[in-house]
C-alpha cells in the first residue's frame, strides 16, 4: 500500500526542457523546407524566364491580340 | 427526468459543470435534508467530483452510521494501526469517485459525432432548397461561350506568365502545356 510519491514540482520545466528543443528544431526545419521548397524554385523561375524574355516581341503579340487600349493593332 | 436530462446538458457543457446542474440524486449520498424538488441548497457546503478541484466542501457522506463512526473514531489515532480496508473504507466515506474513476471514458463521442451528421444533413437539405428556390439567375459572364472569351483574353495579357495560368498555356502549339 506504499506507492512512490509522485513528482510534485519542477512540472512546467520538464515539460519545458522536453518540448522546447523539438519545437525550435521543427519550426527551422518547416523554415528551412519552405525556403527550398518555395522560394528558391520560385526565385529560379522568375530567373530562368527573364533569361530569355524578348520585351518587343511579346508587346507586339499583346498588342496584337488587341489587349491595350492605348495601343492600336499593327495594320490599322 | 429532470435528472437526466440535466445530466444530459451536463455532459454537452462540460463534464466537470455537471455537478452544477445535476441537483440531488447521485450527488447527495446519505445526506441528511429531505427536499421536496431537484433543487440544491446552495447556502449548504457541496460535495463535488471534479478533476481541477480534489477537495470539495464536505465529504461525501455526512450521516455516518455506527460503523462509520466507529472507524472516524479510529481514524484519530496513529495510522499506521489502520488496515488498508480501513484505510480504503475512510476514503470512501470522504470521496465519491477517484481519479481514474472520474476520468472513465464516456460513449459520449458517438453523440456528438452522430448529431453533427445529423445536422450536416440537415443543412446539406436546406441549401439545396436554397438553390433552386431562393439563388437569382446567374449572372451572363458564367456562360460556356463568356468563359472561354475570358480564358483568351487572359492568356492574350499574358497573365502571370511565369508561374501561373499563362505558363501553363503553350503559345507556339496554342494548347495547354
Amino acid at each position: 500500500m506504499s506507492l512512490a510519491k509522485p513528482a510534485m514540482r519542477g512540472l512546467l520545466g520538464k515539460r519545458l526542457r522536453f518540448h522546447l528543443p523539438i519545437a525550435f528544431a521543427l519550426s527551422l526545419v518547416a523554415a528551412a523546407a519552405f525556403k527550398y521548397g518555395v522560394t528558391e524554385p520560385r526565385k529560379q523561375a522568375y530567373a530562368d524566364f527573364y533569361k530569355q524574355y524578348d520585351t518587343t516581341k511579346e508587346f507586339n503579340n499583346m498588342r496584337d491580340a488587341g489587349v491595350f487600349e492605348s495601343v492600336r493593332t499593327t495594320g490599322e | 427526468m429532470l435528472h437526466l436530462t440535466t445530466g444530459r446538458v451536463g455532459c454537452l457543457l462540460s463534464k466537470q459543470a455537471v455537478v452544477a446542474l445535476t441537483g440531488s440524486g447521485a450527488r447527495m449520498s446519505s445526506h441528511g435534508h429531505h427536499e421536496v424538488s431537484d433543487s440544491v441548497d446552495m447556502s449548504q457546503p457541496m460535495y463535488w467530483d471534479r478533476l481541477d478541484t480534489p477537495l470539495p466542501d464536505r465529504p461525501w457522506k455526512d450521516v455516518l452510521d455506527s460503523t462509520d463512526k466507529s472507524l472516524k473514531q479510529k481514524e484519530k489515532g496513529p495510522w499506521t494501526a489502520l488496515s488498508k480496508e480501513e484505510k480504503i473504507a475512510l476514503y470512501r466515506l470522504k470521496f465519491n469517485h477517484t481519479y481514474p474513476e472520474m476520468k472513465r471514458p464516456s460513449h459520449e463521442w458517438k453523440t456528438v459525432i452522430g448529431g453533427m451528421f445529423i445536422f450536416f444533413g440537415i443543412t446539406g437539405l436546406v441549401v439545396f432548397w436554397q438553390g433552386h428556390y431562393v439563388y437569382p439567375p446567374q449572372p451572363h459572364t458564367f456562360g460556356e461561350e463568356w468563359q472561354a472569351k475570358q480564358i483568351q483574353r487572359m492568356l492574350d495579357m499574358r497573365i502571370n506568365p511565369i508561374e501561373g495560368f499563362s505558363a501553363q498555356w503553350d503559345y507556339k502549339n496554342k494548347q495547354w502545356k
